[in-house]
């Protein structure tokens, strides 16, 4: 059967089993357009208002689902409005399908209008990208671009479609969904070298980040804890591996982490490091960072090892298969110092938690908690409020925490939240700030339109709040351009988009609020009042080590 | 900083160079020669890059550019088992006073007459990296119009190819 490259690209995105993409049209996309409207009972196609919403709606689809999430936008512009959205999910490793239309082949290099060189412009963000040269290419292009978007470290890919490609005709023969290339574990020789170097620990430390979620090893993971008695601390990325009610679970680490886990983690002789990649908010000053300990790093992306701290025992390999081998080389131990050590940093951090009343951010995602259902997932968009629910919201089920971790894009927020909720089916939180919020809000009119069930909880300070804290601690307080003296009415601007909302100052609004919102088909945007001068608490400063720790402003 | 020379088999497609040398940009490794041809199969180019940088960086860049889809085979070129060369093309004023003195040095390198004119003479001359190094200093007694070197091509001793270092 003879189709066109527009409805041969229609027609693999559903038989690759696609069930629902973002994106936005526009001229050089036209035709693949016309393809979803003649499909468009087999294949989803949700309209955002702004190509970024659209490559954060197919990202916090895929990081909800954990398949490859998919978004199309047209040439120029609507490519470049995707970059920010593909560097996001390129930084947290999110398996991401980006289809571009561009200018007819005999135009490409002629700076046509609304021609640019997308695959040029992505080519550091994207795992690998395709220019289409020919419709006959066209079908296993696309399936190439999703095995490798799945494969290994996932990521996303994109594929450019000159339009002349889109109209042009040829064979289309269906064919089975692609696999992810087979995964492997580590070598046997390192596994029983690590599982040496782990069973002579006496204060090891159980280390996760989002592999861990992507390689679907929580069981493996609380398997090996439980086998050697160890703490289990996780990066920002790693936030719902494990429920975090878990009794072994400290939280999460690093700048803006738990004092405990933090504080373990210093102090561990063995860190069991997996799926994660040390990054700087993760170690600080790297020549301090956990000097007294040997790490085994277990990671799927073997030029991960030893890229920012040297590794004692570096394992190359699928983080589950991996994990299998190596609890079966373990020797069960019970470590009751390391026990009561932990246990002292667990009191201590309660002594020093802020137990304030009244509205404070704590209170408010306390609140929250009490709403959350176990699968409900939680985005988040990128500042003080994004540490704040990684540090209070509570999560019990796998892929529910969706934050932009690695290149923390304020505005990622509404539009992945959009994503999530259409992949997960579950009502969706949105914990945002005043300034995060002002970069995407548009999206508010893609969430009245699709009558996404979406609670919309903005942590309003009227300051840019993230960059506030740096200000007040080290730049002696010349709070430039980050006070928003905006005088936007979020609760009149949700009306104004058709959804609801209200705005709160204490705890039992909030709280009345967030029924409210939960009993709401359809996006609720709640204005939560809260001081401008909060902190984020502890702090590692940058480039500090565990030596440096704040834990009280004014000390 | 120690020089490496690291010979990378790739996808012979348009593109590819783009998306290798990216990774030296990005990386911030500066390129001191980089060759790229045709290979024994079509379906491959090998590039040959010379380049300065830590050990620990420089095995990172090769643990990346091996993630890279359109990469097939990376072989580190370590100088006692590899043989290495270049060529070096070098145009000289053509005069009266030095013709014998530059004509003497170039039967000692055994570098071949090019092109000769009146006023100039392109000398052609292949080695290794030192014995290039090494004419052109000599040459620099002389007048230098213009100089143009490949950069290094680098192959194995023995029967072992790259195709064989697949991990």
């Amino acid at each position: 059967m003879k189709l066109s490259g527009a409805d041969i690209i229609v027609r693999t995105l559903i038989e690759q089993g696609c069930k629902t993409v973002f994106g936005y049209p526009g001229g050089q996309i036209l035709n693949v357009y016309d393809s979803l409207y003649k499909y468009k009972d087999e294949l989803n196609h949700v309209l955002t208002a702004h190509e970024q919403g659209a490559a954060h709606a197919a990202d916090g689809y895929a990081r909800a689902t954990g398949k490859v999430g998919v978004v199309i936008a047209t040439s120029g512009p609507g490519a470049t409005n995707l970059v920010t959205g593909i560097a996001t999910a390129y930084l947290d490793s999110v398996p991401m399908v980006a289809i571009t239309g561009n200018v007819p082949s005999s135009q490409i290099g002629t700076d046509s209008f609304q021609e640019i060189d997308i695959t040029g412009i992505t080519l550091p963000i994207t795992k690998h990208n395709y220019f289409v040269g020919s419709v006959e290419e066209l079908a296993d292009t696309i399936r190439d671009a999703f095995r490798l978007a799945a494969s290994g470290r996932p990521g996303p890919v994109l594929i450019d479609v000159p339009k002349d490609i889109q109209i042009a005709k040829c064979e289309y023969v269906p064919k089975e969904p692609v696999t992810p290339d087979p995964k492997a574990p580590a070598k046997d020789i390192r596994i029983t070298q690590a599982a040496e170097c782990i069973n002579s620990a006496k204060r090891p430390f159980v280390y996760f980040g989002g592999g861990l979620i992507a390689g679907e090893a929580t069981e493996e993971m609380v398997n090996l804890a439980e086998l050697i008695d160890a703490p289990i601390g996780c990066s920002m990325m790693g936030i719902s591996g494990v429920p975090t009610n878990h009794p072994r679970f400290l939280g999460m680490q690093g700048m803006h982490g738990h004092y405990a886990c933090s504080t373990a983690m210093h102090n561990a002789d063995c860190i069991i490091a997996l799926g994660v990649r040390f990054n700087d908010r993760v170690t600080g000053n790297r020549a301090k960072f956990a000097r007294g300990a040997k790490i085994v790093h277990i990671d799927i992306d073997g030029a991960e090892l030893s890229k920012t701290i040297p590794v004692t025992h570096g394992l190359r390999g699928d983080v589950k298969q991996t994990l299998q081998k190596l609890n079966s080389l373990i020797e069960k131990s019970e470590k009751p110092l390391w026990q009561k050590k932990i246990e002292e940093l667990k009191q201590k951090e309660e002594q020093g938690s802020d137990k304030r009343e009244g509205l404070t951010p704590a209170n408010a995602l306390k609140t929250l908690n009490n709403h959350l259902r176990p699968n409900t997932p939680v985005a988040t968009d990128v500042g003080q409020h994004q540490m704040w629910t990684a540090q209070y919201v509570k999560f019990e089920n796998t892929r529910r925490f969706i934050s932009s971790g690695g290149l923390g894009t304020m505005g990622f927020g509404i539009g992945a939240a959009i994503g999530a909720q259409m992949g997960s089916g579950e009502h969706t939180v949105l914990v945002t700030g005043d300034g995060s919020f002002g970069m995407c809000l548009q999206e508010m009119a893609t969430a009245v339109s699709h009558k996404i069930p979406l609670v919309i909880l903005i942590l309003n300070n009227g300051v840019l709040g993230m960059v506030r804290q740096w200000q007040t601690l080290f730049f002696e307080k010349h709070y430039s351009n980050t006070v928003l003296d905006r005088k936007t009415n979020f609760v009149k601007l949700a009306e104004a988009f058709g959804a609801k909302g209200e705005a709160v100052f204490t705890v039992e609004e909030l709280d009345k609020a967030l029924a409210n919102a939960f009993a709401e088909n359809g996006p609720y945007l709640i204005d939560c009042a809260i001081d401008k001068d909060e902190f984020v608490l502890p702090m590692l400063p940058p480039g500090g080590s565990m030596d440096d720790i704040i834990t009280k402003i004014g000390d | 900083m120690n020089k490496h020379t690291v010979a990378v088999l790739v996808n012979n497609q348009f593109g590819v160079l783009n998306r290798v040398t990216s990774m030296f940009r990005r990386r911030q490794f500066n390129i001191n020669s980089l060759i790229v041809s045709e290979t024994e199969s079509p379906r491959f180019s090998r590039m040959t890059v010379v380049f300065e940088g830590e050990e620990t960086t420089k095995n990172q860049l090769i643990d990346q550019l091996y993630k890279l889809p359109d990469v097939h085979y990376i072989k580190e070129m370590c100088p006692e088992e590899s043989i290495t060369c270049e060529l070096l093309l070098i145009k000289m004023k053509n005069e009266a006073e030095t013709r014998s003195d530059i004509r003497a040095a170039a039967d000692a390198f055994d570098a071949k007459t090019a092109d000769y004119t009146k006023d100039a003479v392109v000398l052609q001359l292949t080695g290794n990296s030192r014995k290039v190094d090494s004419f052109i200093e000599l040459m620099r007694d002389y007048t230098i119009l213009e100089i143009c070197r490949t950069g290094i091509i680098a192959l194995e001793r023995g029967s072992e190819t790259i195709l064989q270092d697949e991990e």
